[in-house]
């Protein structure tokens, strides 16, 4: 290759490149997916802002190292297949990832070109991702490494982001390896959580064969811990190493007055019934779902994002957001929140639910709210909301979506000596091993409520620790010198040499 | 195998009609039959485009490596699998089994409580407690003799079984309430109440025993998705708490259950639920009256010249 001219903070597209998208009003009112992708000519301009630095703090800030730079510059070069080769290195689901990362808060937040002093915006690291992923789609690109068969069993428990990453890494490693899933379908909260307006299903479907094609097989429709238990799996069903990756489930609620009225739901459960069990297309799906006029989402994270925005899709005529900090203090991500607000839904920040009133059958009529201003910071740092005195009011609505949190599923914790910290999640060490010899346990599980590129990040670190526990050799543990320059415990100063024994 | 092979289904091996709305399904799964506990439960979807429906496990064999489940024809999809479904069919998914199994105790004297189609639920309740070594009084009711099943199954793991119908053809004349007063009458050292059936027929259960002071389980189906404590659509309020029925339950004590909020939550879907019934039922009759006038018209010309004699 022709060597390029160095590139400078100066000589670089100064603008980050759009997303080409729906437009708002009508995209708020389909199921299509709402950013379109990039296309070629986006993506090589895109690339071209990468100024290739020795720093590379983009590939600390992500969960999985992924090799950011390199997969950069080989779509700079035209070599999209090169590209997708050192995605998968570290990342098996580039598509899924690329659209669903928090990137502002991982690579792009801590990327050379988006420092303060720049005034640019940062490569649009995560939009690139999809890119590759979909074009590798498109293309039927694999990069399919050789296995060479160990012999373990390994059992993963939850088809979901953790489960896959840990499966794949542990198939990649000759590992015989089983994913079971209480759901019909695998993909767990990619399926059943995230609409396909942000990740569609054709895109996860796709990820799941590939994981198939690497040898792991999918039992849908078990139920772990009451079909057969953890320990069942490491005893009578032969399994050398299992990992749980069950997710957090189990929806918080708040405990106010007439939460029980008929409709009143958790966000997971609007969700899975329009995602997962597509009640968005009843009668042609049986799945019933009586849809708001006006509904009221409380919580401002991304799960409530994506509440509202159903709700919009569903065709709800007003869509409020309840949330009882202010817009900065909101969980979700900026990205999330500018395209709800520009789909239309209203935003009341510092307002706090205090009682759903009921009408006739039991059904919700109306929404009773208290005002709140930012105190002192709380444990959280954040500044704590507190009730404004005599502000009370209320507005109609016929349908409350609760998107407060989760709290940990309890199945595992029933069925399964497993230790559990106070609040109920799997207790593990930091290599995720849990109290269980054999027995590894990452994502939601684990941390409660997280990310899903976090959930994943935490299915192949088990899948470390547990390649470490088989005895499997790890291309991850690349040998490196310790800090004094010792490698195998021998200094620097004699490695080269090689002893000579001459014969006399 | 790819993913949608893993459901490819779960083969019905029997499949008995107890009355025109009432079916069983017997339905091949060595290994939930091996799980299965008394009082845990299964959610169904009967084809790719249905809805997940939770039924209680009416009975399980380990010989045979089977489950049973009695359904009633109440609704769409119950009524499209009583229309459909025969034995050597699949059903698309069957999970389970879910729920915290019944605590069978160290109840000295039990009455296991069945109304309608809450008769086969308890049953193996009722299996389980004999087999503990317990005195198990059984109580079943039904409308009317015709929609009567179980009793010679339901006989055989009962020291005494009281039969009680509306219309009093068979049995006693009376609800299962009825038959709990006559039961609590002759025994007065009874420890433990057990009844499944509708939920305004678990309520009188309740209501039935609280002045005694015995202990009554209940079983609780109310509205669910996933069935694994992720949807929190079958939240119950039980005493002061909220608790899913289906990870927390679906057993609770009865005279702790607001059966007034479970029987609002029931409904939760009625409209749409209404509308997808309808609108299947006129999709059945718009396809018999298309095989109706078609049959007509075939009789029709071949009858023509004849039907002059």
């Amino acid at each position: 290759m022709a060597t390029a001219k160095k590139k400078t903070i100066r000589s670089i597209p100064q603008e980050r490149t759009p997303m080409p998208e729906q437009p708002p009003l009508v995209r708020a009112r389909n199921f299509e997916e709402v950013a379109r992708g990039y296309r070629l000519e986006d993506a090589q301009r895109e690339a071209e802002r990468c100024l290739q630095c020795p720093d590379e703090p983009c590939v600390r800030g992500c969960p999985v190292g992924i090799d950011i730079p390199g997969f950069i510059k080989k779509i700079t070069e035209g070599h999209y297949a090169g590209a997708y080769a050192v995605i998968t290195d570290t990342n098996l689901l580039p598509s899924v990832c690329g659209r669903v990362c928090p990137q502002e808060n991982q690579c792009e937040g801590v990327c050379t070109v988006g420092e303060p002093d720049t005034r640019l915006e940062p490569v649009a690291i995560g939009r690139l991702e999809r890119f590759v992923g979909d074009m590798a789609i498109a293309e039927g690109w694999e990069n399919r490494p050789y296995i060479e068969r160990t012999g373990f069993r390994v059992g993963v428990v939850g088809a979901g982001p953790a489960g896959m990453a840990c499966a794949a890494d542990m198939a990649k490693a000759g590992c015989e390896v089983v994913v079971y899933d209480a759901l019909h379908t695998p993909g767990g909260v990619l399926k059943y959580g995230i609409p396909d307006f942000r990740l569609p299903n054709t895109v996860i479907d796709a990820e799941i064969r590939k994981l198939e094609r690497l040898g792991v097989r999918f039992e849908c429709n078990t139920l772990v811990g009451r079909l057969f238990t953890i320990e069942q799996m490491l005893t009578e069903m032969g399994f050398d190493a299992v990992f749980i990756g069950t997710g957090a489930g189990y929806p918080s609620f708040m405990g106010i007055p007439g939460e029980s009225l008929n409709g009143v739901l958790s966000a997971n459960e609007l969700l899975t019934r329009c995602n997962l069990m597509r009640a968005r297309d009843f009668p042609n799906f049986d799945t019933p779902l009586q849809p708001g006029k006006h509904v009221a989402v409380i919580g401002a994270g991304n799960t409530a994002m994506d509440a509202l925005r159903v709700s919009l899709r569903l065709g709800a005529e007003s869509v409020r957001c309840v949330y009882r900090r202010s817009r900065a203090e909101a969980p979700a991500r900026v990205e999330e929140l500018h395209h709800a607000e520009e789909e239309g839904v209203d935003f009341h920040w510092l307002t706090s639910p205090v009682e759903i009133l009921g009408g006739a059958d039991n059904a919700v009529r109306a929404l009773r709210c208290v005002r709140m201003e930012l105190g002192e910071p709380d444990a959280s740092g954040r500044r704590r909301p507190v009730v404004v005195p005599g502000s009370e009011f209320e507005f109609e609505t016929d349908m409350v979506v609760f998107a407060i949190g989760t709290n940990a599923n309890p199945i595992l914790g029933q069925t399964a000596k497993l230790k559990l910290d106070a609040r109920g999640y799997i207790a593990t060490d930091e290599n995720l091993a849990t109290s269980m010899l054999g027995v590894w346990a990452g994502g939601d599980i684990v941390t409660g409520a997280a990310t899903v590129i976090q959930a994943m990040g935490a299915g192949r670190r088990a899948a470390r620790a547990m390649k470490a526990y088989l005895g499997l050799r790890d291309s991850q543990n690349a040998l490196e010198p310790a800090e004094d320059g010792s490698l195998f415990g021998i200094p620097r100063a004699e490695h080269g040499y090689a002893r000579l024994h001459l014969a006399n | 195998m790819s993913a949608a092979d893993s459901a490819s289904g779960f083969r019905i091996v029997a499949r008995e009609d107890y009355s025109d709305v009432t079916y069983m399904l017997e339905v091949a799964h060595p290994q939930m039959a091996r799980a299965a506990r008394p009082g845990q439960f299964v959610i169904v979807m009967d084809q790719e485009h249905g809805e997940r429906i939770p039924l209680t496990i009416a009975d399980f064999d380990r010989e045979r490596g089977t489950v049973t489940l009695v359904i009633q024809a109440v609704g769409k999809t119950t009524r499209e699998m009583q229309a459909t479904l025969k034995a050597g069919d699949s059903l698309y998914a069957m999970v389970g089994p879910m729920g915290i199994p019944s605590h069978i105790g160290a109840a000295k004297k039990v009455v296991c409580v069945g109304g309608g189609l809450g008769v086969a639920p308890v049953y193996p309740q009722a299996r389980a407690y004999k087999e503990s070594g317990a005195y198990v009084i059984g109580v079943i009711g039904f409308r009317n003799q015709s929609l009567m099943f179980w009793r010679d199954k339901f006989a055989a793991v009962c020291d005494e079984l009281i039969i009680c119908t509306d219309d009093g053809s068979a049995g006693i004349k009376g609800l299962v309430t009825e038959g709990i007063a006559q039961a609590i009458a002759r025994h007065p050292d009874i420890d433990e109440v057990v009844a499944i059936g509708p939920p305004v027929m678990m309520r009188g259960c309740a209501e039935a025993t609280r002045p005694h002071g015995i202990k009554t389980m209940v079983s609780l189906n109310p509205v669910m998705v996933d069935g694994t404590g992720m949807c929190g659509g079958c939240r119950v309020k039980v005493g002061e708490q909220v608790k899913f029925a289906c990870v927390d339950g679906p057993d609770f004590d009865g005279h702790q259950v607001d059966f007034a909020d479970l029987m609002s939550r029931l409904v939760r879907y009625r409209r749409a639920e209404t509308d997808a019934l309808v609108r299947w039922q006129e999709g059945c009759r718009i396809r018999e009256g298309d095989t109706a006038a078609l049959k007509q018209a075939v009789l029709g010309a071949a009858a023509g010249p004849a039907s002059k004699t």
